[in-house]
């Protein structure tokens, strides 16, 4: 008798290390499908990373990649400085919806609509995860939060913003879509957009950007398995999956 | 239906249970014993593991791996 | 390259490209319009890249994207747009990435005009992010030095790893005169494959992380005091300031950049009437020139002479004298410079009164 691996830790994950996030929030799955797609591309020794500000500010510690911090917001702007000086390496931020969303609303939008082959993994959860929990542009309308503890109303706050379907009225990018990390059907699917979106680099195809829907357990005040209920009931109706633009 | 077992990197589980949740044959829990942080880590507690990998590809942490057992 | 007329805007993009700048990141602003039109014509000839940003905030940030490639990088700005680098300038610090900024620097507060002023000189020197650090900063007074300074400004940047700026107003951006530009030898990038990113094979396999943020207060305090250590270095050895006729000057004026050209006319013709006027001509604005501030015992004064309302580099005027001479003042702002004339009538009337 004999075993078989089928499933265990992919190269670039540096073991041995802690992360920092709370039991169930579902940033760890993200970098883990980040992780896997740069080991099955084979692109380690090309990638190179830019941290957020936010809770993903210390995603470096978890890769084993080249990488840099960039400012609250200010990823993409980082990212295409890189490009321009390296397009031979593989460059992609790693970008919460406080940081891609408002502070950085102004970089993303100019930075994929100037289309060059890069790669934006974007979470949305919904909230401020590391500053505890306030309000983010991407709060859903009675959404509670500590910025708008009745929740949120459309009178006060405006709506949520839906960055896949506001980017995809450019010209400028080849690939554009929404998954979820809140069942296994939805990782694998996760999965698949965020390995093509490299590959799309790799390729020179163009800019691709993955919008991640994830949970935020602490911050929502749900036990871990509730609040992939919680992002499946609320966040997807708002959000829906899917692609919204590809050059294929 | 294929074989398999699951290896708990046990100091690194967070007992956040998405795994417990997602395993279709129902064969982890979370178990009695605390790791150094304080949790208590998954555990595979009974046989029935058909190596999909649904449980690794859950877990946060990377905490799982999964062997599938070749006879 | 032989000597050419050159308008100030053009020389200083012309020199940046001959001391190894291949890439620029920049936003339309006047009076600095002419450098990046000069690096988006330049550079794809050269196999360089010229990238417009959406705005000031973002060429700051692909410019520490460019500087962590180990790459000689610049963008440049004025006044208003360097405001919105200040947050930039503090990451770029922290990260010690070297690069070089340039402030066509135009009159404020506000949007002001597009004329030219000093008033920028407390945000260059004093910081204009938040946070320890200190950017090197370097002011010329005619377009030969804006050339050599921001060709020494890269070397100065790698030596250091730190930003270095180039403060010069708006008149020096938009005159013309004659300039030579030599063609500088480069170690970079393969000099800084060690620490820079996407040389990952170069090391062998082990990665670089640029790092800016520090959690622990051991590890931040250490890490800042890493830094002051370098600011210390380059306080005792950067020191650059020139000076003129100031051996047995009664009355010393001191100016950097363009007002310094007023000065030094000013001087030439009150010693023709026989009055005893110097010049000291601040190059290195930080790190202050403190050590070029020992004057002979025959200095009665000093007139601090500005194109700023606040007199920004009057206190460290009164810093690098602790105090022991009178200071006096001598400015216009809002766009307008203190005339040769004007410059004079202080100098004669402080000379009088002091006698």
């Amino acid at each position: 008798m004999s075993e078989t691996k089928v499933f265990g830790m992919t190269p670039t994950w540096r073991r041995d290390v802690h992360t920092h996030y709370c039991p169930g929030c579902t940033h760890g799955v993200a970098h883990r499908l980040v992780c896997e797609a740069i080991d099955e591309l084979g692109i380690r020794d090309e990638a190179i990373g830019i941290a957020p500000v936010g809770c993903a500010v210390l995603i470096h510690q978890y890769m084993d990649l080249d990488f840099i911090e960039a400012a609250h917001g200010r990823a993409p702007a980082v990212a295409y400085g890189i490009k321009a000086v390296r397009p031979d390496k593989i460059v992609f931020t790693y970008q919460g919806d406080g940081d891609l969303a408002s502070i950085g609303m102004g970089e993303i939008v100019h930075a994929v609509n100037r289309a060059w082959p890069l790669t934006v993994v974007f979470i949305n959860n919904a909230i401020y995860g590391m500053t505890g929990g306030q309000m983010a542009p991407t709060t859903l309308l009675g959404q509670k939060a500590t910025t708008c503890l009745s929740g949120r109303t459309a009178e006060a706050n405006g709506y949520p913003v839906r960055m896949c379907e506001l980017l995809a009225t450019l010209e400028g990018p080849a690939y554009i879509e929404r998954v979820a990390l809140s069942k296994p059907q939805h990782i694998l699917k996760a999965k698949a957009a965020i390995k093509k979106a490299f590959e799309n680099q790799v390729n020179n195809k163009g800019f691709s950007f993955i919008e991640v829907l994830s949970t935020c357990p602490t911050n929502w005040g749900l036990r871990p398995v509730e609040a992939c209920q919680w992002l499946e009931e609320n966040m997807i109706p708002y959000y829906p999956l899917g692609v919204f633009k590809d050059f294929e | 239906m294929a074989k398999g077992r699951v290896e708990v990197r046990e100091e690194f589980c967070k007992s956040c249970g998405l795994c417990v949740a997602a395993c279709p044959k129902k064969v982890l829990r979370i178990s009695d014993s605390i790791n150094p942080r304080g949790y208590r880590p998954a555990e595979q507690f009974q046989d029935g593991c058909i190596a999909c990998g649904i449980c690794a590809r859950t877990c946060p942490d990377v905490v799982l791996t999964v062997y599938r057992i070749d006879e | 390259m032989a000597k050419v007329l050159m308008k100030g805007t053009e020389a200083i993009a012309e020199a940046a490209i001959q001391a190894g700048c291949r890439y620029f990141y920049g936003y339309p602003i006047t009076p600095q319009n002419e450098i990046p039109e000069h690096m988006s014509t330049r550079l794809p000839q050269i196999g360089g890249v010229y990238l417009q940003s959406e705005s000031e905030v973002a060429s700051i940030n692909m410019l520490m994207g460019g500087a962590a490639t180990g790459y000689r990088v610049m963008t440049t700005s004025s006044s208003p747009g360097i405001s919105l680098m200040a947050e930039g300038m503090s990451y770029l610090a922290m990260g010690e990435l070297p690069c070089v900024i340039v402030n066509i620097s135009r009159a404020g507060p506000g949007l002001g005009g597009i004329l030219p002023a000093q008033g920028d000189y407390f945000q260059a020197t004093r910081n204009a992010g938040h946070g320890d650090y200190r950017i090197l900063v370097l002011a010329p007074d005619t377009l030969q030095e804006a050339v050599d300074l921001v060709q020494d400004a890269f070397d100065l940047s790698q030596k250091y790893r730190t930003p270095v700026m180039l403060l010069a107003d708006g008149f020096m951006g938009q005159m013309m005169e004659a300039v030579e530009i030599q063609e500088r030898t480069i170690e970079e990038p393969k000099a800084n494959a060690e620490w820079a990113l996407g040389w990952r094979k170069e090391r062998g396999g082990k990665r670089a992380v640029i790092y800016n943020l520090k959690l622990a207060p051991n590890d931040l305090e250490q890490r800042v005091g890493e830094l002051q250590k370098k600011y210390e270095v380059i306080r005792q050895n950067e020191q650059r300031c020139e000076r003129y006729r100031v051996d047995d000057a009664e009355l010393v004026a001191v100016a950097y950049g363009t007002t310094s050209r007023m000065v030094r006319t000013a001087v030439d013709q009150l010693r023709e009437e026989g009055l005893k006027v110097g010049m000291l001509r601040p190059i290195s604005l930080w790190p202050y020139p403190v050590k070029h501030f020992s004057l002979p015992s025959s200095v009665r004064a000093l007139l601090d002479v500005e194109m700023s309302s606040e007199f920004q580099m009057l206190e460290d005027v009164k810093l690098a004298t602790e105090c022991r001479l009178p200071v006096a003042t001598c400015a216009r702002w809002g766009g307008n410079a203190p005339s040769v004339s004007e410059i004079e009538n202080k100098c004669r009337d402080l000379l009088n009164s002091s006698r």
